[in-house]
Order: structure tokens, then sequence, then C-alpha cells
């Protein structure tokens, strides 16, 4: 082996895709982007504020907004993807080959799955769950904020790696799951699946010790009388989740470790030849895979029913019966992984178990449904933006939930396995759930978050192009499967299918002109933002914590921790006429920040790549200098410090200050 | 003024009092817990590499077989390395609780030593192995076979190093609360390593050798 080859691998100048102009402008793009906002930092000198304040920070509720502007960014490269597929299938019809060569198009359906599912709904869930669960629990912070930090960059670096395979290399043509052989070494010799298992790895160990993290929170952090029956449902469905993270992606990494030996060290797992069975690969990706859209669903579930409540000012209707409903689906998300290829041909009885135990889903979801309904039924409504998405969230979910029980049939699931009818589904529960859940959040949260509201007017034009886009991306699918098409094609001869796919890509122009309108909304709501200041911390007349303390709130989150005697403890100090106290603060015990996260996360990103294309050397000494970066950082025992009481005063009396004028 | 009839209790002074805590609110320290929620995810890891291990282990591609390959008599001694090192790690948790330093990282060196002679003679096996024409690639029984004997191996390899990372640390900055509750983690590794083991130990070696 040369030098050059030791150093730098397989990676050549013919890595970089000079032969794909969209590639070549979308990277020109990207470049010029990325120049103009590092010109622009540094212009303004905010590398410094960027690092002490956001990049080193501890504090749950920074990183828990770094994770969402993480997914935002990430669900504008998915969502170009998903509309490059729409154009390419609206035209790509007899001689018309469309603007997409199918080893480009294969690259994009792979990539869009990958990022929606992992660098876009992930980080947005996770982002909610850091931001919100510690002020709900009355906590100052996570049990871990070292390993928050640590997490969220992790989970960055993952996302990095999966842009990286933009401009250099390629990324996998295997669908999202990557099921071999087709990923395996002989099918897919070169590094778009590398590109894929490295990101997933290293973004994986992030979400699962984030998911350690929350849980030891909420088991450990609780308020004083905050009994498990006392958290708010959106806290209970994060401790359902997260235990769900700690249950489900150790399999993920264990079935993605089989086949990165497969490809590297030439084993047989999941190898047609020597014994190794490809089915067992699928078996243990749905075995994560199934729980992942629990994982992914159950903390909007807990979204909608803290807004439902607040915007009905009604006690949230069934409060034990959403408890156990959550605790129901956690279980039963784990006994219906088959359902996703009831054709493999494990036999009726099998099938028929895992037939049955999907339907039985349907009915802990009925119940939320129903008690979310009953929650409305002669509350005093005010439809504000995060109410409508909860509203339409409820019309569209319960069809996505419909057909999934349909598919659940394992006779009809025969017919419609991998056709665009189960496209249709998951992206009518994915989209209808949990996007419209975590624009529900998000609009919920915002003026927690940065102490002003969301600009209503383009919240309620991006909802509505997002729900009738909706409809109109999704609804000709559903025809179109029933029809008997498949998934990932990239092109088609019969024309009468055509006209299908038009309207499916006017849905697409449609939650383009949404995703447009948020955007502009932030915009718009940063700029009027003293318009739509909020000096209360309660703008909506919430019922829970986090709307007990100020917008935003301060580093150490409540200056006393609070006592809870009821579920919704916020209204019920609000009912007993609660006085915030003006004096007596004491020193505040609070974690320090570090560099360690961003660094560790930075080496793993090195070492991730070198590996991807097989740079031994560079894999080694990023791998070691991971390692002692690690055992340096446990060298570091002064990880925290007290917030003075006099500085807890000044703050407190700012607070006290604004509530007066 | 329409404060009061929202809140109907607002007019009675119910005192503000009862909904917080005055002085600073002990959280209890989670890191066993953590710890303990990290160790059960690793077990899945392990669990899956078992049921893979189910699933192929009579795969053999008109290979060698477990009967044909495993030599028990080095098997059982190497168990014994492990089992040893665990029952001298709990000598060290005897000693940490009286808080004798010098003893205490004594039975730490003696654990992480056992731990090197069991991977000694696992590296030994599998160079063996290899050499003999039975490596991972042969079969999907042996990529298996390998996978969990080698994960576990690797598990031990991290064990001992944080070992001596620790030993460091607590002959540095002695038996701090901080080095306690590493020292307990660590103690939760290794046993758990060690109970791993006999999984291993059983399921593939004995029943294998049975095969």
């Amino acid at each position: 082996m040369d030098f050059k080859t030791l150093l730098l691998g397989r990676l050549g100048w013919d890595a970089i895709p000079f032969h794909e102009p969209i590639l070549l402008v979308t990277f020109a793009m990207v470049a010029l982007g990325g120049a103009v906002v590092l010109g622009a930092l540094t212009y303004f000198k905010l590398w410094g504020y960027l690092w002490r304040e956001w990049f080193t920070s501890i504090d749950h509720k920074k990183i828990g907004i770094m994770y969402m502007v993480l997914g935002i960014i990430m669900l504008l490269r998915g969502f170009a993807d998903a509309a490059m597929m729409r154009m390419q299938q609206a035209i790509s019809f007899g001689d018309n080959a469309g603007v997409l060569p199918p080893h480009h198009y294969d690259q994009i359906f792979t990539a869009h799955g990958v990022i929606m599912i992992f660098f876009v709904a992930m980080p947005l869930v996770t982002g909610l769950m850091n931001y919100v669960v510690p002020l709900q629990i009355g906590a100052r912070d996570v049990a871990f904020p070292f390993l928050n930090n640590f997490s969220f960059w992790m989970t960055t670096s993952g996302a990095v790696l999966v842009m990286m395979s933009l401009f250099v290399g390629e990324f996998a043509r295997t669908g999202w799951l990557a099921y071999p052989p087709l990923s395996g070494i002989l099918a897919s010799p070169d590094v778009g699946v590398d590109y894929y298992i490295w990101s997933l790895q290293i973004a994986g160990i992030g979400t699962l010790l984030s998911g350690v993290n929350l849980l030891v929170t909420i088991v450990k952090m609780r308020a004083p009388g905050m009994g498990l029956m006392r958290m708010p449902i959106f806290t209970w469905t994060a401790l359902c989740t997260n235990t769900l993270i700690i249950a489900a992606f150790p399999v993920l990494t264990a079935v993605l470790a089989l086949l990165s030996l497969d490809r590297y060290v030439g084993t047989n797992f999941f190898s047609n030849d020597f014994g190794g069975n490809a089915m067992m690969y699928v078996n243990l990706i749905w075995i994560w895979g199934h729980p992942e859209v629990y994982i992914l669903v159950l903390p909007v579930f807990g979204v909608f029913s803290e807004v439902v409540a607040t915007f009905s000012s009604k006690r949230l209707f069934g409060y034990a019966s959403m408890v156990y409903a959550t605790l129901v689906i956690t279980i039963l998300s784990y006994l219906v992984w088959l359902h996703h290829f009831f054709t493999m041909g494990s036999g009726a009885s099998v099938n028929s178990f895992f037939g049955i135990t999907t339907m039985i889903i349907s009915i802990p979801t009925g119940a939320k449904i129903f008690n979310w309904l009953f929650t409305m039924y002669r509350g005093r409504i005010r439809f504000e933006v995060p109410m409508l998405w909860t509203v339409g969230f409820m019309v569209t979910f319960v069809i996505g939930g419909m057909t999934g029980v349909l598919l659940a049939v394992p006779p009809a699931d025969f017919v419609l396995h991998n056709s665009l009818f189960l496209i249709a589904h998951f992206h009518n529960v994915i989209i209808g759930g949990v996007l419209f859940g975590l624009m529900a959040g998000i609009n919920y949260w915002f003026p927690k978050a940065f102490g002003f509201k969301l600009n209503d007017f383009w919240g309620r034009c991006s909802f509505w192009f997002w729900q009738i886009g909706f409809w109109f991306a999704f609804a000709p699918l559903y025809v179109l499967g029933l029809m008997g098409v498949t998934r990932r094609l990239s092109h088609f001869e019969d024309p009468s299918l055509q006209i299908w796919f038009q309207i499916a890509a006017f849905g697409a122009f449609l939650i383009a002109l949404g995703i447009g309108s948020f955007l502009i909304q932030l915009y718009v709501s940063i700029r009027d933002r003293e318009k739509l200041r909020d000096v209360t911390g309660d703008p909506w007349d919430g019922r829970t914590l986090e709307w007990s303390t100020a917008s935003p709130p301060p580093n150490y989150n409540f200056a006393f921790t609070p006592v809870i005697h009821d579920s919704d403890a916020w209204w019920d100090m609000k009912k007993a006429g609660y006085q915030r106290p003006t004096g007596g603060f004491i020193d505040i015990h609070m974690p320090k920040n570090t560099g360690a996260g961003i660094i560790l996360a930075g080496l793993s990103t090195v070492f991730g790549f070198a590996m991807i294309w097989h740079m031994w050397l560079i894999a080694g000494v990023a791998f070691a200098a991971t390692l002692i970066a690690t055992i340096v950082h446990t060298f570091n025992y002064k990880r925290d410090y007290h917030i003075h009481a006099d500085e807890v005063v000044r703050t407190e009396a700012e607070r006290t200050r604004m509530l007066a004028a | 003024m329409s404060t009061t009839s929202l809140h109907p209790n607002a007019a009675a002074p119910m005192g503000s009092e009862r909904f917080y805590l005055k002085e600073e609110h002990h959280v209890e320290n989670g890191t066993l817990l953590g710890f303990w929620l990290y160790l059960m995810s690793d077990c899945l890891i392990f669990a899956c590499l078992f049921a893979v291990y189910g699933v192929l282990g009579r795969s053999y591609a008109a290979g060698p077989s477990g009967a044909d390959l495993f030599d028990l008599p080095l098997v059982a001694l190497n168990t014994s390395m492990l089992l040893f090192s665990s029952i001298t790690y709990g000598f060290s948790v005897l000693e940490m609780q009286k808080n004798r330093v010098k003893p205490m990282l004594f039975w730490l060196a003696v654990t992480g030593l056992f731990g090197a002679a069991f991977l000694f003679f696992e590296l030994y096996e599998f160079a063996h192995l290899i050499h003999e024409g039975a490596g991972p690639q042969r079969s999907a029984f042996l990529s298996s076979f390998f996978t969990l004997v080698g994960t576990h191996g690797l598990h031990v390899t991290f064990g001992i190093v944080w070992l001596i990372v620790l030993m460091v640390q607590v002959g540095r900055f002695g038996l701090t609360n901080a080095n306690r509750r590493r020292l307990y983690c660590l103690s939760l590794f290794w046993h758990f390593l060690d109970v791993v083991w006999i999984g291993v130990f059983t399921f593939v070696y004995l029943m294998g050798s049975m095969a």
C-alpha cells in the first residue's frame, strides 16, 4: 500500500461530481451561501459569542433551540429532495426521461428518507423535549448537561456527513433502510452505503445518550409533589419515547455494525453465500424501525394534549386514560415489526399475529383522539395557530391511521406492499402526525423560548398551504397505489398515470409555499418582535409549569424550585392567586459550559469520513484522538458553579419591573 | 378586577409559599440510574448478537463447526480469568468502602491483569482459528461467532482502559465522591461483562461443542 492510498484511501478527484450539473449548481449555491454566512459571522465578530453562548452551552434550552435550528435547516434539504422527486415523476413519461438519471434519483429518495427521519424529525422532536421537559417538571437542567451538548453535536456530525455526500462522492442508492444484499459490498461497492452507515452510527450515539439523559431527568429531577400521575402529558410521552429510544436504538447500532462488518471485513451475515441470511437484516432493522415511528409520534401526541387543553381553557379530558394509552402504545410498538414485510413468507399464523397486534394499536390511539375531542367539547376554544395544526392533525391523522389498519390486513398488504399506497399512508401519518405536531409545538412554545409570539397571519398561511398541499400531494398516491404503481420509480410508460403525478407535484408546490410561509413567519416575527412581545411569560393562559417562569426563562429556569399540588400545576397556582416571590433568593447551583462535546463530535466526524473513504491512517489517528480527548475530559472535575444570589435578585427584579410595566 | 372572579380563591390568603421551596432543592444524583440504563442498552446489543448467533450458529457453509474448533480446556481457563477478575473487583470495592486506597488500587490492578489475561487467551484462540482457515469470512457461523465473542472482548478492552484511567484518577485525587461513583459504574460494567460471558460460554462454547 503506497502512502497516498494510506492517507487518502479511495478519495480522489473523481469523487467530486463535476459531471453532474445539478449538483455543481447546488454546490456553488451552498458554498456561496456558506461563505456569506461565515463572512457575516466573522464581520460581526460573532464567533466568540456563538462559541461561548451556544456551541459550548450545556443549557438545555439553548441545546433545544440548536436542535430545532438543525432540524429546520435539514428540512429544507429533505424537502428539496422531495420536490425533485415529484418533478421527476411528473414529467418522466414515455420518451421524456425527466431531469434525473436513475443513478441520481435513487440517491435522492434514499437521502430524502434518511434526512427526514434522522435529521429532521428526530432533532425537532428531541429539541422540543430538551427545551420543554425540564421546564415542565420544574428542574434547572437535565440530569447530564454535558452529555446533552455532546448528543446534539453527534447528531449534527451525522447530518454533516450526509450533507458531505452531496459533494464528495455519493449517497446510498438503496432506500432509507439499506436492505442487503443491495447494500452489500457486491451490489454497492462505492461509498454511498458507507456514508449512510457512519452518519447513522454517529448520530445514533447522540440519540441514545440523549434518551438516557432525558429519561433519568424525568425519573430523578421532578419538582417536589410531582408524582408520576401529576406529570404533564408531554412529559409522560417524553418518558415513553426516551424509554423506546433506549430500547430500540441499540438494535440499529448492532445491525448497522453487522452490515459494516459484511462490507469492510467480508463476513457473511447478510450475504447470499456461506450461510448468510438477508432477511435477518430486515427483521432486525424493523425491530428498531417500528418503535422509531412511535419515538417520533408519541411526543407530538403530548404536544397536542398540551395544546388542546390550553386552547380549550379546560383540563385535559381523561388524563389517566391518556397515560395508559401512551404506555400501551409503547409496549405494542415492539410487537408489530413484522407487518413491514408480511410478504417475507413467514406463514399464515405469524402474519396473523402481527396483523392483529398492529390493528390493536389503533385502539389506544383512538382513545387519544376521543380524549382530545372531549377536551374540546364545551371548551372555550381559541383557534390560535397551534390549535389549527391540532385540528388539522386530527382530521388528517385519523385517515392515515385507517389506511394503516387497511395495510395491517396481511392479504391486503400482499397487494399493496411496496406500492405508492404505502408511501401515501406513511406520509399521511408522519406529515399529518409528526410534522403537524412539531409545527403546533413550535408555534406554541416559541413565545416561551424567545419572549415574543410568532406572526399569526403567516402562521395561518403556513398551516393552510401545508394542509391543502398535503392532500394534493398524497391523495393521488393512494389512487396510484391502488392501481398497482410501485414506489421508487423514476420513469413510467403508461401516460394515463401522468395526471395523478402532476396533481401530486402541484401538492408539493403548495407545501413549498407552506414552508416558505413558515420562513416568512419567522422573519416577520423577528422583525416585529417588539409588537409581538409577551412580558407575562404566559401568553396563552397556559396550564403547566413552563408558563410560570419568564420568557425566555433565566438560565436557572426557576428562582425557587416549584412545589406541585396538581397535574395542571400552573393553572392550580393561578387559581389559588399565587404571588411570585420577590425576595429571599439564594445561590443556585448550575453546570458549567464545556467545549468537550463539540470537540469530540468533530473528531468523530473526521473518524467517520476517514472510515467511509478507507483512509486508515487518518481513521486510526482520529479514533485515538477521540479516545484521548474523552479521557482528558474525565479529568475535569470542576463541572459546576453557583449563580450568586445577587444575580438572581437582579434578574428577578427585572422581571418584576417588566410585569409591572 | 376580573382576576378575582376568574380565580375564586384569589381573595383568600392561601399563601403562595406552598408553591415553592425556599431552600435549594437537592436532586438525587442520577448517574447510577443513567449508567444502568446505558448497560441495558448495551445488553440489547448483545441480545441482538446472541439472536444473530442463534439464527446463523448452524450455518457452517460446509466449513468447520463449533465441535470441530472449540478447545474447551482453553475456554475454561479463559472463563476462570474473567470470573476471578469479578471477584477481585469485589475485593476492591470492599476496600473502597473501608476508605483504604492502596489495597483498593492493588485489587484493581489484579482485576486489570486478570482481564488482560482473558484478552490474551481470547486473541490466542482467534489467531489460532484464523490460522486454521476458520476466520470470520469462512461461514455465517464463524462470522457470528467472531462478532459476538469479539464484541465482548472489545468491551473488556475498553473496561481495562477505563480501569487504568480510574486508577490514575484515584491515585491523584483520592476517593472523592465523583471517583467513588465512577468506581461503582465500572463495577457494574465489569460484572455485566461477566454475566454476558456466562451466556457466551454456555450458549456458544458448551452448546456448540455438543452440536
